[in-house]
């Protein structure tokens, strides 16, 4: 469903994104202690924002950057594994994916230990399509004599990656120009999507129709129903107080409450 | 060896032993933690040591040392792979 643009830059406000008119906005998420920061100030020159994140205001970690013509905002999100378990780092990066609708996400990853960082891509592919995976600390990777086959990682995933040694500002102008590509939408991602046992999926189909009712949602509805079923109060919360949706009146979260 | 095969809590593991994680007898919260550390049916994983008082547990999992506790380990089902000290 389309947003009035009013209500997305209300939305927006809320969340804390002062996002101008005719800029992208990107959200840069990763594990902790990858390199989110580095490269955020790689790629806007701000050297400020080195900490870790604050955990209260995504306002303090905003900066733009300038190419081809167009204007950049990027937000750099606390460090998380998952987007699933409830800490606050979790729920903030949660929300700003989910509501602030970033134009791409970047998923920085530690190229050492990509098994443990692609759980949170993989959650981030059911979010949102527009989406890079940067594989940062790639100098450390080669340090430990890993090789990583790029083109069949981009093709498994569904989505371009970039290697970067963000410290050494390797890879960066590649991630800026693809950052362009999506978007602009010059450059189409299709992440891969994880398909669930049988009677999950069944579980998801029937939540559906019932999801899609859903009033000025943002969201990809399997995203929705995977977390009703999951029964994720916390996501549960944000989504009413973002979309203002009043649960107990609204017959489509009724009905999905007695389905799950 | 003795004991390879077996069905057993992770929690019954001594340090040095190695096994696959069969099944997560949790839910919820706790278990989308499990999960998100990487601790999912068919992991393999090694007991490296117990805290001070025998709680928590140190173990690695993906080349991670993670500390759980023996209460939760309790509810995670593992396949034995080799045994530790007591056993070898
Ligand atoms: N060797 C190497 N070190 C890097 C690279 N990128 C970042 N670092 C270092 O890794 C450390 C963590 O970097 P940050 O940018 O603070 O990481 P972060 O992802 O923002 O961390 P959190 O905000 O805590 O989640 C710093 O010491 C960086 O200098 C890289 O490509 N190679
Ligand atoms: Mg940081």
């Amino acid at each position: 469903m389309i947003l009035s643009a009013e209500k997305k830059k209300s939305r927006k406000d809320h969340i804390g994104l002062s996002e101008a008119k005719n800029q992208f906005s990107i959200a840069l998420a990763g594990n902790p202690n990858v390199g989110k920061s580095t490269i955020f100030n790689a790629l806007t020159g701000l050297h400020q924002h080195t900490g870790n994140w604050p955990g209260k205001t995504v306002d303090n970690a905003q900066g733009d950057f300038q190419y081809r013509q167009k204007s950049f905002i990027i937000i750099d999100l606390p460090g998380t594994y998952s987007l699933l378990a409830h800490t606050v780092e979790e729920q903030i990066a949660r929300d700003f994916l989910c509501f602030a609708n970033p134009d791409v996400t970047v998923v920085v990853l530690d190229a050492t230990c990509l098994e443990r960082n692609l759980n949170l891509a993989l959650q981030v592919f059911e979010i949102t399509p527009k989406v890079i995976v940067c594989l940062n600390l790639m100098d450390e990777a080669q340090k430990k004599d890993l090789v990583i086959d790029l083109p069949s990682l981009e093709h498994e995933l569904g989505v371009p990656v970039i290697a970067t040694s963000a410290r050494q500002g390797e890879g960066l102008k590649e991630l800026r120009e693809k950052i362009y590509q999506v978007a602009t939408g010059s450059l189409q991602t299709r992440p891969r999507q994880i398909v669930y046992s049988s009677d999950v999926e069944e579980a998801v189909r029937d939540l559906l129709p019932h999801v899609e009712t859903i009033a000025n949602n943002p969201l990809s509805p399997r995203w929705i129903a995977l977390r009703l079923l999951d029964g994720d109060g916390s996501f549960l919360d944000s989504l009413s107080n973002y979309l203002s949706i009043d649960r107990d009146l609204s017959p489509g979260w009724e009905e999905s409450k007695c389905a799950h | 060896m003795k004991g390879a095969g077996k069905i057993d809590p992770l929690a019954d593991l001594s340090p040095g032993s190695v096994c696959q994680i069969v099944s997560l007898e949790l839910s919820g919260l706790l278990r989308r933690r499990i999960l998100d550390m990487g601790i999912v049916p068919g992991t393999i994983i090694r007991c490296i040591r117990r805290g001070p008082s025998g709680d928590p547990t140190a173990y690695l999992v993906r080349e991670t040392l993670i500390a759980l506790r023996n209460e939760d380990a309790t509810q995670i089902l593992v396949k034995r792979l080799s045994n530790g000290e007591e056993n070898v």
